[in-house]
């Protein structure tokens, strides 16, 4: 049985609490990196990061890529879409053939 | 010349003979796992775009209702309203076997079956715009989870290809040349000094015969 937890700036996040995830605001990259390193070790399945944040996490956040669990998945923030999560697509895409050869165009 | 130091024994040489059987018959099969991790993920990788865009358009539609929510009402009222939610979500994860790579799938249960626990608040201090907003997210929790699932599974699998596909690589461009280019190696020194025994035999025979029968002082003496 594994939970799901967001982490992100508060604003971004709140309305999942009502949905009933676990929500995690974050003020700073230090406050994120330690309450992350705590969740993804925490039997938590799948861990919504906004985009904001996960740029400035994106070690750490490699190390967890290849692991079976959890599933980190980037979310856009209020603030706007910053476009990392479909870089993060068309990464695996690249990482996979050797180029983008699929979404490459778009 | 082989590259690296082999002895040309034919002990050697059987030993090498069948690491290239393995070696050959493993590029095949690691050629074969590559091919069909790709169509795979091929598959999934597109749906897990569209699924993306789709999420990242719902989040952004609920980011908006909530701005507006929360223009139309105080803070603490809105801190108030969400702290408290009634509604659970739990995951289960069965593991899916794609080309032996473990991949998780997600099945998501809600604490309590009621749709309307997702508004954790009473409603006579919040605004309408709130029940909106948090619907917008609840309608969009479904397409995330799939999309979580999705996205880790193209992950998983595009690290698996990568693997597979040096593998593959260095067998047929190392490994394979390698051992063929040490078999043939083996192959002609073993050759080489059969002959060079054969010849060190017809010598002696022939120093033997000499010996024996003094060919030599023979064709002298006529």
């Amino acid at each position: 049985m594994y939970k799901v937890a967001v982490i992100g700036g508060y604003d971004s996040i709140y309305g999942f609490a009502a949905l009933g995830l676990d929500t995690y605001p974050v003020e700073n990259s230090a406050e994120g990196v330690k309450i992350f390193r705590q969740l993804a070790d925490g039997g938590y399945g799948v861990i919504y990061i906004t985009e904001a944040l996960a740029g400035e996490l994106s070690a750490e956040l490699e190390k967890y890529k290849e692991q079976y669990l959890p599933a980190v998945i980037q979310i856009p923030g209020v603030s706007g879409n910053t476009g990392a999560g479909i870089a993060g697509v068309k990464k695996s895409v690249e990482q996979a053939i050797g180029s983008d050869i699929i979404f490459g165009e778009q | 010349m082989a590259k690296t130091q082999v002895n040309p024994t034919r002990m050697e040489l059987t030993r090498l003979k069948r690491k290239l059987v393995t070696a050959t018959r493993g590029h095949k099969l690691l050629k074969d796992k590559r091919d069909e991790l790709m169509r795979q993920f091929l598959d999934m990788v597109r749906d897990n775009m569209a699924l993306r865009l789709r999420v990242e358009e719902g989040i952004k539609a609920a980011n908006t209702n909530f701005v507006i929510a929360k223009a139309s009402m105080s803070e603490e009222t809105l801190h108030t309203a969400l702290m408290a939610p009634k509604q659970e979500v739990y995951l289960e994860a069965s593991t899916k076997n794609v080309m032996s790579v473990d991949i998780p799938e997600f099945d998501y249960r809600t604490r309590t079956a009621d749709t309307n626990d997702i508004y954790s608040y009473g409603f006579a201090f919040t605004s309408g715009d709130l029940d909106d907003a948090v619907k917008s997210l609840a309608d969009i929790l479904p397409k995330m989870l799939e999309l979580a699932q999705k996205e880790k599974a193209c992950q998983l699998l595009s690290s698996e290809i990568e693997k597979t596909r040096r593998r593959v690589n260095a067998l047929e461009h190392v490994i394979i040349p390698e051992t063929q280019e040490n078999i043939k190696y083996i192959t002609m020194k073993l050759d080489e000094n059969e002959r060079s025994s054969q010849i060190r035999l017809l010598k002696v025979k022939d120093m033997m015969l000499e010996k024996a029968h003094h060919y030599q002082e023979k064709e002298v003496s006529w």
